[in-house]
């Protein structure tokens, strides 16, 4: 059963103005621009792509903590753009996210303890603070401390404890272990997956590591310029990627092998401003596809289906590369 | 890939018995951050230097090059390290710098705190090209300009007058590189050269290293977190971990058989694309803090093998196999491994 439905989202931000704002305005930067896709219930979606694709976005936009410029999320059957302030409020409780940098995004003026009533308080709910630092492998006598004494890893446990202090269905996990070591790192991704059979929490995975993403979703949507390139099923996309960009992310990953012989595909210059994004194809001046052509110049590929269940944004994705 | 072997003679750059230590506020003791570190460097070889944050790497390489804040840092007496038959650490500061960024050039993490905000790209190249080589500044800036050509970035005659707020962070990870490389370097320090980068860019950053080490002979220091950069890159690898070297091997032997339960445990937490989806290997607990180092072995509070032996005998740095040496008790009773498994 459906639990989040995203269509055509779309987030632009103004462009700002030179000469001190009196300058002509510059283009929007188009962070998102028209992303469908729907996650199940109980299910994790992972969602990958390199700096500015605007995967942060999407996942912030569906839980309106940045209002959408279009497009519309289905919660639940709730239309959570078109709720008022109480409504979102009380479907917030429902939905919750935890962030990147555990170092930033903890009070650092509130004990643990503090940290996590606070949502309890808000939603006139009793939970034990003591129940919620076992959940997270969190000794109890953490509950005094403040954030500045903890370790990455603990912090970022602390902020997934706040998360589910609410009993959220829904969690957007926004490059949760990407500031984290190796070793903690793993701790942390089998803490999540730990919880999520415990709970039956459905997850937005955001992520930049297609490696991490590999361990922890069922399906996978690989995110360029603002724009879905690729969606598929995980054991899927990894065996048979179809879109050039998602075969070259793949190929650049560092395997932890120095006998890997697979062949790297490297890709020519940097990833586009989204305030002036390529015209067709966003990807095309960095496309290895042999096929490459001047309709990828001219006709935006659209988002189709490849095989059933895999979808790809490319001309020529049925063709090998 | 060399073929000697570490102790013996031919290494361009001995770091023998290291030991840098920091002063912390609060009275709250001294972090022994680097304790009694050595390796060596040969000539064209590309050593990778592993550990997770706090394992004292980033101050490894400081050390070398003596950019080590003082106070609150020292490098205490006893420590060597020897570039072509000079200690480093007693070279007067004319001499010092006659090395630093001319024979020894580093590059670091975070290329847009490195680069000056207010010189263009050109003026930073050709700096040390001024300074070590005495270029004119006409020279120096076709230099530069040779430089950025060298490192890949295109119309390499309009970049070098532009600042570095107007390149990417790929772009400005290779003027990092241009700059390190204008005066010839016989060593590479690159500490974590691709870990602010995005993946596709990082596969062009690391191709280019791997090129110009080839071109122009010199080798590398490869500081990082990522085993999966050492693995392509480096012939010969270092583990770090608690200020302290625990593994050493030949990159391959390494991968094949990490024989240190830290270089282990890291190896089995890596997430991997090419394995079915799974729980991963997680090394209990974190790294400790550097001013309250564990007795004994440092690794024994995390590691699974860990017996009595381990709590008050600190296990030496022991050979496996020739050109293989671990700091753990395992080596000398390999019985003990399979016994708890």
């Amino acid at each position: 059963m459906t639990l989040v439905d995203v269509r055509d989202l779309v987030k632009h931000y103004a462009g700002t103005r030179s000469w001190f704002g009196l300058g002509p305005a510059q283009p929007p930067v188009r962070a998102v621009d028209g992303v469908s896709f729907s996650i199940a219930s109980g299910r994790t979606l992972g969602l990958v792509g390199e700096s500015g694709s605007g995967k942060t976005t999407v996942g912030r936009t569906m839980l309106r903590l940045q209002e959408p410029t279009a497009g519309k999320v289905l919660f639940a059957e709730h239309d959570v753009f078109a709720l008022d302030a109480a409504r979102l409020r009380a479907l917030r409780r429902r939905m919750q996210i935890v962030f990147q940098d555990p170092y930033s995004s903890l009070n650092p003026r509130m004990t643990v303890e503090e940290t996590l009533r606070e949502p309890l308080q808000i939603h006139g709910l009793h939970g034990q603070v003591s129940a919620l630092l076992d959940e997270v492998g969190l000794d109890a006598a953490f509950a005094k401390r403040y954030p500045h004494e903890l370790s990455g890893g603990q912090r970022q446990r602390v902020g997934i404890a706040r998360a589910l202090s609410v009993e959220p269905q829904f969690v957007v996990c926004d490059e949760p272990v990407s500031a984290l070591d190796v070793s903690v790192q793993a701790q942390v991704l089998n803490l999540l997956a730990d919880l999520q059979a415990r709970r039956r929490l459905t997850y937005l995975f955001i992520a930049h590591d297609l490696a991490v993403v590999r361990h922890i979703a069922d399906d996978v949507a690989v995110m360029y310029l603002g724009k879905l390139v690729e969606r598929a099923p995980a054991a899927e996309i990894y065996a048979q990627p179809r879109h050039p960009y998602t075969r070259a992310l793949l190929s650049a990953i560092p395997e932890p092998n120095p006998r890997a012989t697979k062949r790297r595909i490297v890709l020519a210059g940097d990833i586009p401003s989204p305030a002036h994004p390529p015209s067709g194809c966003p990807f095309h001046p960095r496309c290895p596809h042999p096929s490459k052509s001047e309709r990828c110049r001219t006709e935006p590929p659209p988002l189709r289906e490849i095989t059933p269940g895999h979808l790809a944004a490319c001309h020529y994705a049925a063709e090998p590369m | 890939m060399t073929t000697e072997t570490p102790g013996g003679g031919g290494a361009l750059l001995r770091v023998r018995d290291l030991k840098t230590y920091f002063v912390t506020e609060h009275g709250k003791g001294t972090a022994r951050a680097v304790d009694e570190v050595s390796f060596d460097l040969y000539p064209g070889e590309t050593l990778g230097i592993v550990g997770e944050s706090g394992c004292g790497k980033t101050v490894t390489s400081l050390s070398i090059l003596r950019l080590i804040p003082e106070p609150p840092g020292h490098i205490l007496p006893g420590s060597l390290i020897e570039f072509e038959g000079r200690n480093l650490l007693a070279l007067p500061a004319p001499e010092l710098r006659a090395v630093r960024g001319n024979q020894i050039a580093m590059i670091f993490q975070e290329p847009m705190t490195s680069l000056n905000p207010v010189f263009t790209v050109g003026d930073q190249i050709a700096e040390a090209a001024i300074i070590h080589q005495h270029l004119s500044r006409g020279a120096a800036r076709a230099r530069a300009i040779e430089m950025l050509q060298l490192v890949g970035i295109p119309d390499p005659g309009e970049r070098v007058d532009h600042y570095p707020h107007q390149l990417s962070g790929g772009m400005r990870q290779r003027v990092m590189i241009a700059m390190a490389l204008v005066c010839h370097p016989k060593v590479l320090i690159a500490d974590e050269p691709t870990t602010a980068l995005d993946v596709t860019i990082q596969a062009q950053i690391l191709e280019l290293l791997g090129r110009l080490q080839k071109e122009l002979g010199m080798a590398v220091l490869l500081i990082t977190h990522d085993l999966g950069v050492v693995a392509g890159h480096a012939d010969r690898v270092v583990v770090m971990y608690a200020g302290r070297v625990v593994e050493t091997a030949q990159t391959d032997e390494l991968f094949d058989h990490p024989t240190h339960p830290y270089t282990e445990g890291l190896l089995a937490a890596v997430p991997r694309i090419d394995a079915p989806r799974a729980r991963l290997h997680a090394i209990p607990g974190q790294v400790p803090a550097a001013t309250a180092w564990p007795t004994g072995c440092r690794f024994r509070p995390r590691c699974p093998y860990a017996w009595d032996k381990c709590l008050t005998e600190p296990p030496l740095l022991e050979t496996g196999t020739p050109g293989h040496t671990a700091r753990c008790w395992l080596v000398t009773e390999p019985a003990r491994r399979q016994a708890s498994r």
